[in-house]
């Protein structure tokens, strides 16, 4: 840790330039290409996309979980002082599990099934603390009760198959809260479970956010999720960030046209059902063979009116207004215009 | 032809039941798990009724056993006016050209070895049936229709995205022109930009070919783009049935406002200030169901009577029933409701019977409303 002093200058989560490229028979798979972000201390990133986005392996990669032998790692990720992607190997491990901690969305398949969940935790706490097996299971069992188990001095002998997946979840959120981490990281923690577990599990997700003061970053698929929960919001695209907002600008303003697409294919649980759904057209490109220019024109409805640009050029993530950052090659009024208008029409029958 | 407002399914009080067996040598039944546990569904030719619940709810089991993939344990099964539930394999035959199904896993449901082509002709091969110009022509004919490119007819279903699989696994379902078609969560396994496309897909289908769709997911936004009535199941049980508008708005069962308070809106300003009714703990095991209504132990409605006495599954106003002791409309929600499970108690040591608000309570809305009834009894 570092003094408090220093991490004032700068955002407590600095990525710069981030790439994460695996090398394949096919090619290279540039998976995350040059992803730049910041964050908070105590804040709620939501990083939103569709499978192949490349968003699992951004959090993986924050997290040091990427294969160094078969993945190009580039660029700097900073945590509260520290570069991770330079710092060996051993010292990542060190801060894994200690400042930086993870949630995966499937726990059954994240727990060891062979050991007691008490038993889990507690190796996770003595990994990183000198504690006595004693105190280390007093500690797991306060932490257990905290997260919302019930009769936790039986269930604390259990074994991961003896509890239903809401449960199971709850204890990777204990295990991984269980040394105070500074970030968690939650990849889709709730994709696996009923739409009433997964209200549980997220309310529990941000009251021990405001008890512990963590800085968390949210993967999921799920917009309804996001607009629950983040602070900021990162939309990415094969491989690249393409429009990132606070979270009320996002929903209010989008101005990237993936976007806006994905907005009008999820249906709405609070509007009168619509005659069709206007989705995205087409499929997302395959990583080998990226298209030229921007890497959304062959499913963009508007990049005919780029002036032929999209088909060319790869667009810059650029500042548009406040906190408000938009690559596409459409000129900001033509694109708030067209966000405007299909915003509108989706609103348009208000239940 | 047939009347339009004719049933092409009538469902009533199926039963699906799975044996639970002792160990050793010699299994003896101990048990039996009541996935599915007595219900009715009708089903007009053209409409689309979506059934709803999580899982473990028997929704998938019910949908598996109206197409008898599963025999079902008590009840009958109408497909298009003639009862099928005794029929051997060999009798459904000509049944399954009006029936068949969409599955939820495009990767599990298609052949690995068999091309597009072939998967997609199986249906006229199963059958028997030539359609006119030809097995191949009207292939390439249905693939064109859902949206594959009929150049891909020799390709594997290893070489296609999840969402194109779907397409194949629909085309080879609409390939006879069937009255009914039973989706088992169709959308999924699939992205939100591929799910629009599919249940669009599903829509134009129906538009043209006037198919009926049983529709499960557990997805109430996905229902309610899709669906002209909507089925409420829970344990096994329907909860509540109604039209689409009145289930969405106007809902009756404590359960139904859970689910649909539960789902989250993608609109920040909405979402942080909504109704919650927070759910504690799990489905109860639906080997050994709560007695009375089986929702009983995570309700916020639950009093002495619902331990005692099922409640039965009654008409409210025309085409929207109830199976509830205490219904309660959307106004009367209290602004934020907390579900003690009645499991949680039972285990834990002291606090038996905490004191507890009833969740009718009228009166302004209160902040945090613990609402474990007085009442509740146990198991």
């Amino acid at each position: 840790m570092i003094s408090s002093g220093q991490s004032l200058d700068r955002p407590f989560l600095t990525v710069n330039n981030l790439g994460v490229a695996f090398p394949t028979e096919d090619g290279l798979v540039r998976a995350v290409d040059g992803i730049d972000l910041t964050l908070e201390r105590g804040k709620t990133l939501a990083i939103v996309g569709e499978s192949g986005s490349g968003k699992s392996v951004t959090a993986q990669a924050i997290m040091g979980l990427v294969n160094r032998k078969a993945a190009q790692v580039t660029g700097e990720i900073w945590i509260d002082g520290q570069e991770l992607i330079a710092m060996p190997e051993a010292e990542v491990q060190e801060l894994r599990g200690s400042e930086i901690a993870m949630i995966f969305q499937d726990p059954m398949s994240s727990l060891h099934p062979f050991y007691r969940i008490g038993d889990q935790i507690v190796e996770a706490i003595r990994a990183h603390r000198p504690m006595s097996p004693k105190l280390a299971k007093r500690e797991t069992i306060e932490m257990l009760r905290h997260v919302g188990i019930p009769a936790v001095e039986r269930r604390v002998d259990a074994y991961p198959h003896q509890l239903s997946g809401g449960m199971r979840q709850r204890v990777m959120i204990a295990m991984a809260l269980i040394n105070s981490p500074a970030l968690l990281i939650a990849d889709e923690p709730t994709t696996a479970l009923d739409v009433t577990v997964q209200a549980q599990i997220m309310e529990l997700i941000q009251r021990l956010q405001g008890e512990f003061g963590t800085t968390v970053i949210l993967i999921t698929h799920d917009l309804g999720i996001v607009a629950d929960v983040a602070d900021e919001v990162a939309v990415m695209y094969a491989g690249r960030i393409v429009e990132r907002a606070p979270t009320t600008i996002l929903y209010d303003h989008p101005e990237m046209p993936y976007t806006l697409g994905l907005l009008s294919s999820v249906p709405r649980m609070d509007r009168a059902a619509l005659e069709r759904l206007d989705p995205i057209r087409g499929n997302p490109p395959s990583p080998i063979n990226l298209p030229k220019g921007c890497v959304f024109q062959p499913r963009c409805n508007y990049s005919d009116r780029t002036g032929g640009l999209s088909m060319t050029v790869r667009p810059e993530l650029l500042p548009s207004g406040p906190d408000h950052l938009v690559r596409c090659h459409l000129p900001p009024e033509e694109r708030q215009r067209i966000a405007r208008d299909v915003l509108a029409q989706l609103a348009g029958a208000p239940q | 032809m047939t009347l339009e407002t004719r049933d092409i399914l009538n469902v009533t009080n199926l039963h699906t039941y799975f044996p639970v067996k002792s160990r050793g040598i010699i299994p003896r039944t101990i048990g039996q798990v009541k996935a599915v546990d007595g219900i009715d569904l009708q089903l007009a030719s053209g409409e689309t009724l979506g059934l709803v619940g999580e899982s473990g709810s028997g929704k998938t089991t019910a949908a598996r056993t109206i197409l008898l993939l599963v025999r079902p344990t008590e009840g009958h099964i109408e497909i298009d006016g003639q009862d099928v539930t005794g029929f051997s394999t060999k009798a459904l035959l000509p049944v399954r050209r009006k029936a068949q199904m969409i599955f939820q896993d495009p990767y599990n449901a298609l052949n690995p070895r068999h091309t597009v082509g072939s998967i997609i002709a199986a249906p006229f091969r199963v059958q028997g049936v030539t359609p006119p110009g030809g097995v191949k022509n009207s292939v390439l004919d249905l693939m064109e229709r859902v949206g594959l490119n009929p150049e891909h007819y020799n390709r594997y279903p290893n070489e296609f995205s999840g969402g194109q699989r779907q397409r194949i696994g629909i085309a080879r379902a609409i390939a006879l022109r069937p009255k009914l078609i039973v989706c088992d969560e169709p959308v999924s396994a699939l992205d939100v930009s591929i799910q629009a496309q599919i249940i669009n897909l599903l829509r134009d289908l129906q538009q043209e070919f006037g198919v009926a769709y049983l529709f499960v997911a557990h997805d109430l936004a996905v229902v309610k783009q899709i669906s002209h009535r909507v089925a409420v199941m829970y344990l096994g049980h329907i909860m509540e049935t109604a039209s689409r508008e009145v289930i969405y708005s106007a809902p009756l069962h404590p359960y139904t406002h859970s689910l649909l308070s539960a789902v989250p809106i993608p609109d920040p300003k909405q979402q942080r200030h909504r109704t919650r009714i927070v759910l504690q703990g799990d489905l109860p095991s639906p080997i050994d169901p709560p007695s009375g209504c089986v929702f009983r132990t995570r309700c916020f409605q639950a009093q002495e009577k619902c331990a005692v006495e099922v409640p039965p599954l009654v008409e409210i106003a025309p085409g929207h029933k109830v199976a509830c002791h205490f219904p309660i409309e959307t106004k009367d929600l209290p602004a934020r409701v907390e579900v003690e499970d009645v499991e949680f108690q039972e285990e834990a040591p002291a606090v038996e019977d905490g004191g507890a608000v009833n969740g009718k309570d009228s009166g302004p809305p209160v902040p945090t409303v613990p609402a474990s009834s007085p009442h509740k009894a146990r198991r």
